[in-house]
Parts: structure tokens; C-alpha cells; sequence
């Protein structure tokens, strides 16, 4: 073997490791943007920069730029570590992380200039979804191409997760953005409308757009959690079997749960009752999977009171059992008749975005920046505590007021007089929620000022760092 | 048939298909010594975590 072939490939991991952080602060900022703008409608400054166009370049940054730089870095860095073997195909790995990065650039240009197919999660215009489809594929390629080149006979449960996440994530994309776009003067134009219609274009969209929570912003964070909640705490993950079951109960429950983002719509009562039984059994492997994390911990919680890292990894855990105990309960037909098109359901998201997956990809994040740049641990470990605390209670006042503004809204909404007329105008429920969408920017501003220690912290860590790749190294006692 | 059959058959299957992977995960002795090691692999590569903290062979590892 070459002296290269013999080191990891740490150079992508470092360079989507480090645009994490940029794309959350930048994600996250307009997030905060989109939060006064709703306190002050003053701000919303032509139809560029206004709320209907800023709002899904806040959810793709935070999604697809931060969430999915974070997915890139740590399951390129645990495919390579557990396989113990190099990544496969060096210069494709390159290609996934400048093509990654165009993706995020395109969509930062073209949804203020308001091109978008007008689904969520999935707006962006067709030229744009292919270039996703070939990223995706190299991503697949280098992915799988480095297990099947293992030197060890497992293939570590945390690679599960993440190979479930390329995969499932590609079907959903190739079938939800099916679109025709439109020829004008002989010319195709970025302008598209969907292959479907009516009520089956509804359900494919929500049946994307809740795998997309399911798998890329679920499977794939497990797969970090599975790695790094038992490397930080030095001790195998609570239970392996339990790992096999969560996985595969995953797998077979989530693609049905996405009916129930349609409740009370023109989709069939029978589809709107198995989307809800579905998401009521979810419940159980998603509490088996937290469970299995907490558990880790099991008779080394000493370490939670100084260790930062994991006061993120074993907080974002929790998160992800009330969100993932909330979620359920919501799709309840009769629940969600109150907190459906209320601002329960945005509490409910950011306690799973910020909660869940923002927490676990930051602490996965202060475990990889040292390491990938030499350093024995972050710049300031004092600075990582006071992120975590900043960040908690930026959570707990996002997602309380959130809860009371939309009970509250539900409440209103619902209320009728004697005589069958409604007891609240609109605008009534608008100006109660007033208060608490003041609460609301103060949590996000929080959240966000979290991300600029981090900044600082990583900068920091970063300065004088050296960029050596780990050698790779024959596992022993495994046999290929 | 119909096809409504078909799904049907399909949804039994999947269901016995996922017993049978809880059985696999439990119920077969066998596997307890497969799972152990492979529970481990994240610990099998200690020397490339000391060199990428940036420490010497002999140091131990400050953090955690």
C-alpha cells in the first residue's frame, strides 16, 4: 500500500465540518430575520427580501446546508473510522462537497428571486434538482463504495443509519420533484409544474416531506448519535440488539406516516387514519433508540456534569424523546384538529431542529474540530458549556411560547357563538400571539448567538492546527 | 386476484419479515458474540484517535 492509501481522508470531512458552522449561523440568521419580521412587518423590504420568499431559504439553509453538511462530515468520517478503511473514490468525495456547496449558493440566489415549485422542503427549481440527483449518487457511490471495500467483517450500526438515509433520500427526491418544465419561445425555462395533480400531488409531496424528516433528518442524526454518543463516553452503545430492532422497526413504520400532514383535507378517511396509526406506532422505536442512547451513559453520568460534548449529545437525546412523544400524539386526528395550521406544529419542528438535531450535530461537531485539526480538545471547553446553556434556553423559550401562542390560536379558531357565527376575527388570534412572537426572536436570537461562540471557538481551535490525516489501522481481533 | 390482494400479502410479509429480524436480533443465541463485536468496532482504532488529538503513542487521552 502507498503512504496515502494508508491515512483516512479527512480533508472533505474538515471542509464540510467547517461550512456546518458557517451554514447554521447562516441558516439561522435568517430564521431570526424571518422571526422580527413577524414582530415588525416594517421589515420586510421588497419582494426579495420579504417573509414568503426568505422563509424557505431559512428551511433549506438550516435543512439541506446545515443539517446536510453535518450528515456529509460525520458519516464520512464514521464510514472511513469503523470500516477502517480509506474513503473510496477521493476525488468524487471532492465533487460531492464543491457540488453540495453550489447547490446551497443556487438556492440562496434563486428562492429570493422567487423561482420555487412551491412545495415544502422540496422548492427548489428543476436545473437545481438535477444537480442535487448528481451529488446524491457520487455521495451514494463514495458512501457504499468505502463498505464494500471494509477490512472488517461488520458493518457498524451507525452506517446503517446513515446508507437508509442516502438511500431512502434519493427515491424521495427522484419521485416528489418529478416536474415539467415550461417551454417558452422554443427555450426550456427554470419555471416547472409538478408531474402531479390534485390531491395525489398532495400526498406524494407529504409523503416526501415527512421521510425527509424520517430519514434525513432522523435516520441520519442516529447515525451520528450511534457513533458519537458511545465514543464520548468511552463505552459501547447500551444495547446492539436493541440497535438491530430500532433500526429495522424505523425502516418498515416511517414511509406510511406521512398522511398525517393531511388530516381533514380531500385525502381518503381511510389514508388519514393509517397515516396516524402508523405515527402512533412510531412512538415505540423511537423511544427504543433514545432509550439505547441514554442508556449509554449507564453508570457514567458523573461525566455529563464536565463534559460539554456530551451535554449536548445526551440533551439533544431528550429532545428527540419529547418531540418524538409530541409528534405522535399530534397526528391524532382529534389533536391535531386543535394544533393543525397553529404555531404548535412550528414549537414542534424547532424542538426536534434545534432540540434534536441542531444539539447532536453540535456536539458531534466539538468531537470531530479538534481532532480533524490536531488538537487535543477545543480552544475553550469553558465557552462550549457556556453554548450549551446559551442554546437550552434559547430552545425552552422558542418552543414554550410557541406551544402557548398556538393552543392558544387553536382555541381561538375553534370558538363559536350561539348562533353559529365565529366568537374571533382573525386578526383577533393575530394580535394575541403578539407577545409571544417576541419570545419566540428572543429564543432564536439566542440559539443564534450560540453558533457565533461556536464560530469563534472553532477559529480558534482552528489557528495553528495541523491538517494530518489518522493513519489507518488493521482493527484487531476483526478479520475481513 | 385483485390487487388489493397483493397488498394485503404484502403488508403480512413485511410484518413476518420484521418478526423474523427480532427473533434474528434475540432469539438466536449465536449472534450475542457477532453483536459484542461488532458494538466495539467504534473502539477498535485507538491509535488513530491518538494521533489525530495530536498526542504521543504512550499519552492517554485527556477528554472524556
Amino acid at each position: 500500500m502507498s503512504e496515502t492509501q494508508s491515512m483516512y481522508n479527512y480533508k472533505v470531512v474538515r471542509q464540510f465540518a467547517v461550512m456546518t458552522v458557517i451554514w447554521g449561523i447562516v441558516g439561522m440568521l435568517v430564521g431570526v430575520i424571518i422571526a422580527s419580521q413577524l414582530v415588525w412587518p416594517e421589515l420586510n423590504f421588497g419582494p426579495w427580501l420579504s417573509y414568503g420568499r426568505l422563509r424557505p431559504l431559512h428551511t433549506n439553509a438550516v435543512i439541506f446546508a446545515f443539517g446536510g453538511c453535518a450528515l456529509f462530515a460525520t458519516s464520512y468520517y464514521v464510514v472511513q473510522r469503523t470500516c477502517h478503511a480509506r474513503l473510496f473514490a477521493g476525488g468524487l468525495a471532492a465533487f460531492t462537497f464543491w457540488g453540495w456547496q453550489l447547490v446551497i449558493l443556487l438556492a440562496a440566489i434563486s428562492l429570493p428571486l422567487g423561482f420555487t415549485q412551491g412545495k415544502e422542503y422540496a422548492e427548489l427549481e428543476w436545473p437545481i434538482d438535477i444537480l442535487i440527483t448528481v451529488v446524491w449518487v457520487s455521495y451514494a457511490v463514495v458512501f457504499f463504495g468505502t463498505i464494500a471495500k471494509r477490512t472488517v467483517s461488520h458493518i457498524y450500526v451507525a452506517n446503517w443509519f446513515f446508507g437508509a438515509m442516502i438511500l431512502t433520500v434519493a427515491v424521495l427526491h427522484l419521485v416528489n420533484s418529478a416536474a415539467v418544465p415550461v417551454l417558452a419561445a422554443g427555450i426550456l425555462t427554470p419555471k416547472s409544474y409538478s408531474a402531479y395533480a390534485g390531491v395525489q400531488d398532495a400526498m406524494i409531496q407529504w409523503w416526501y416531506g415527512h421521510n425527509a424528516v424520517g430519514f434525513f433528518l432522523t435516520a441520519g442524526f442516529l447515525g451520528i448519535m450511534y457513533y458519537f454518543v458511545p465514543k464520548q463516553a468511552g463505552r459501547p452503545v447500551y444495547s446492539y440488539r436493541l440497535s438491530v430492532v430500532h433500526f429495522w422497526a424505523l425502516i418498515f413504520t416511517y414511509m406510511w406516516a406521512g398522511p398525517h400532514h393531511l388530516h381533514y383535507t380531500a385525502l381518503p378517511d381511510w389514508t388519514q387514519s393509517v397515516g396516524m396509526i402508523f405515527s402512533l406506532i412510531l412512538l415505540a422505536p423511537s423511544w427504543g433508540g433514545m432509550i439505547n442512547g441514554i442508556m449509554t451513559l449507564s453508570g457514567a453520568w458523573h461525566k455529563l456534569r464536565d463534559d460539554p460534548i456530551l451535554k449536548f449529545l445526551i440533551t439533544s437525546l431528550s429532545f428527540y424523546g419529547m418531540s418524538t412523544f409530541e409528534g405522535p400524539m399530534m397526528s391524532i386526528k382529534t389533536v391535531n384538529a386543535l394544533s393543525h395550521y397553529t404555531d404548535w406544529t412550528v414549537g414542534h419542528v424547532h424542538s426536534g431542529a434545534l432540540g434534536w438535531v441542531a444539539m447532536v450535530t453540535i456536539g458531534s461537531m466539538y468531537y470531530l474540530l479538534p481532532r480533524l485539526f490536531g488538537k487535543p480538545q477545543m480552544h475553550s471547553v469553558k465557552l462550549m458549556t457556556v453554548h450549551f446553556w446559551v442554546a437550552t434556553i434559547g430552545i425552552v423559550l422558542y418552543i414554550a411560547s410557541m406551544w402557548i401562542s398556538g393552543v392558544m390560536q387553536g382555541l381561538m379558531w375553534r370558538s363559536g357563538n350561539a348562533d353559529g357565527t365565529l366568537a374571533y376575527s382573525f386578526v383577533e388570534s393575530v394580535k394575541v400571539t403578539y407577545p409571544f412572537y417576541a419570545i419566540r426572536l428572543v429564543g432564536g436570537l439566542l440559539f443564534l448567538c450560540g453558533m457565533l461562540i461556536m464560530a469563534y471557538n472553532m477559529f480558534k481551535t482552528m489557528a495553528g492546527g495541523s491538517t494530518a490525516d489518522a493513519p489507518v489501522l488493521l482493527a484487531a481481533g476483526q478479520h475481513a | 386476484m385483485d390487487i388489493n390482494d397483493l397488498r394485503s400479502i404484502m403488508t403480512v410479509v413485511s410484518l413476518l419479515t420484521f418478526l423474523g429480524i427480532v427473533w434474528w436480533a434475540y432469539g438466536m443465541k449465536g449472534n450475542k458474540q457477532r453483536f459484542e463485536e461488532a458494538a466495539n468496532l467504534p473502539f477498535s482504532d485507538e491509535g488513530a484517535d491518538r494521533a489525530e488529538l495530536g498526542l504521543s503513542r504512550n499519552e492517554q487521552r485527556k477528554t472524556s
